[in-house]
């Protein structure tokens, strides 16, 4: 991503110091799935392709490269998971120490992706909204700790901007008509924007109008609930989600995503978790994509909005999986049925078939994708 | 008796660059109150013009966000500790 040095708030080397490299991640035509949603064009941009599988990699790498040129000797977060990978990861490559603070209850994968770099993890009692407040209160007593979400945010989000170049650029330097964003604390849908406005002002891409929606899990969706009640300020609820990538009751960019959503005539709104998981399978069955629980909170919110007639099927529309659904299998390790093994025989291999009554493909047929 | 206000460094131009300051007990509005009493300039950081908590100030009262009690009639009792948080962190 560093491609976009020049549009980011970094030095003009930040390639050549140690760094993650992240970014340039694939966006795929889902056309298997596009024809399932009856849509024309639908593309995935897939962020697990980062060095830590989210997009995160992107904004701990403009922090990071904040937080050397500051002179700051910690590199730390508040995080619900996916931060604490990139935070800790970036940090063990850069040569500095790192301290993550985490929710006590965050998924094992998440946890064991964050010590395993070496870092200092702290898991606190409280939901995230609790962590994050520990930190606000920490990065006011530790004058040489960079908390890359806190006080060097400004820097920080600025590196969700790429993935809106990149869409961008891979669209051959068009934007999408629609585009549908996870929302946790907001900044990534807030700078997606950004990245798309700033493209139109250095005048790479056409002056061509956008709608961007942002996509919630019902069990945490202040935004959404602050959209539809007309509100511009967001009031804050206790998450009970398992989108816990997503479960910031209190996300300090909601009144941001509420003016880009107003003012790109797009809109907020919110999925149970029964059906990002069905999503989640969803994508993983018709595009080999195996996405976190916030790409099926996105994808679940696009299928909502094609269902209520929000969103129109025949523009070309981008989702994106901002996440690796190996880091949260157990949201969807009931779903995906239990396993039992057979004997190492062909008799067995027939028994077990007529037993399981294989299903018919929903899919239109190999070879045909994207014909519908 | 008194509660105690952590002020965050954003603010502590105000305080004389103390972190942690005492107010009266009674409503959060009533504690906002005095602070500014003691320290003129501080409410207005924290409440608008209409006397609401701004948008990107969060507010604590021992561990519990307002906006999830009472807001600005929550109350906090003597030996009660109140937090000032900008809202600019997270995710």
């Amino acid at each position: 991503m560093w491609r976009y040095a020049s549009l980011l708030p970094v030095p003009a080397d930040v390639a050549s110091t140690p760094n993650l490299d992240p970014g340039w991640t694939r966006l795929v035509r889902a056309d298997q799935l596009a024809s399932i949603l009856g849509m024309r064009e639908l593309w995935i941009k897939d962020e697990r392709a980062n060095p830590t599988h989210s997009f995160k990699d992107r904004v701990v790498g403009v922090a990071l490269a904040a937080a050397i040129e500051l002179g700051f000797k910690v590199l730390a977060c508040p995080s619900t998971g996916n931060l604490a990978n990139a935070v800790a990861a970036a940090a063990a490559r850069a040569g500095i120490r790192s301290v993550v603070l985490i929710p006590a209850d965050l998924e094992t994968q998440k946890v064991i992706g964050s010590a395993i770099y070496g870092c200092s993890l702290v898991a606190v009692h409280g939901t995230y909204d609790d962590v994050n407040r520990l930190a606000s209160e920490l990065a006011d007593e530790r004058d040489d700790w960079a908390f890359v979400n806190v006080n060097v945010r400004p820097y920080y989000a600025e590196g969700s901007k790429t993935i809106g170049f990149e869409v961008a650029e891979q669209l051959g330097w068009r934007l999408p008509e629609q585009i549908v964003v996870p929302v946790a604390s907001g900044a990534q849908l807030v700078k997606i924007d950004k990245a798309f406005r700033e493209l139109i002002a250095t005048g790479l891409v056409d002056d061509a109008p956008y709608r961007v929606y942002g996509a919630q899990a019902t069990g945490c969706s202040p935004v959404a609930a602050a959209y539809r009640a007309g509100h511009d300020v967001v009031h804050p609820v206790r998450p009970a989600t398992i989108a816990k990538s997503l479960a910031i009751g209190n996300p300090a960019d909601g009144p941001y995503v509420l003016d880009v959503v107003r003012r790109t005539d797009g809109l907020v709104a919110d999925v149970s978790d029964e059906e990002l998981v069905d999503a989640i399978q969803l994508l993983a069955s018709t595009e080999g994509i195996f996405g976190e629980t916030a790409g099926g909170v996105t994808l679940a919110v696009l299928r909502k909005l094609l269902k209520e007639g929000q969103i129109d099927p025949d523009a070309r529309t981008v989702v994106i999986n901002s996440g690796d659904g190996l880091k949260t299998p157990d949201a969807v390790a009931d779903s995906v049925g239990a396993i039992s093994p057979i004997p190492a025989t062909l008799d067995a291999f027939a028994a077990y078939e007529s037993a399981r009554h294989e299903p018919a493909r929903r899919q239109p047929g190999l070879g045909k994708a994207g014909q519908a | 008796m008194t509660v105690s206000v952590r002020i965050p460094t954003i603010l502590r131009s105000y305080t004389g660059g103390t972190a942690v300051v005492t107010s009266t007990p009674g409503t959060v509005r009533d504690v906002i109150a005095g602070l500014d009493a003691d320290y003129p300039g501080i409410g207005g950081r924290l409440l608008d013009e209409a006397g609401q908590l701004r948008r990107f100030v969060n507010v604590y009262v021992d561990d519990d966000d307002i906006r999830l009690a009472q807001g600005l009639d929550t109350q906090v009792a003597a030996g009660g500790q109140v937090s000032v948080i900008p809202a600019v962190a997270g995710g």
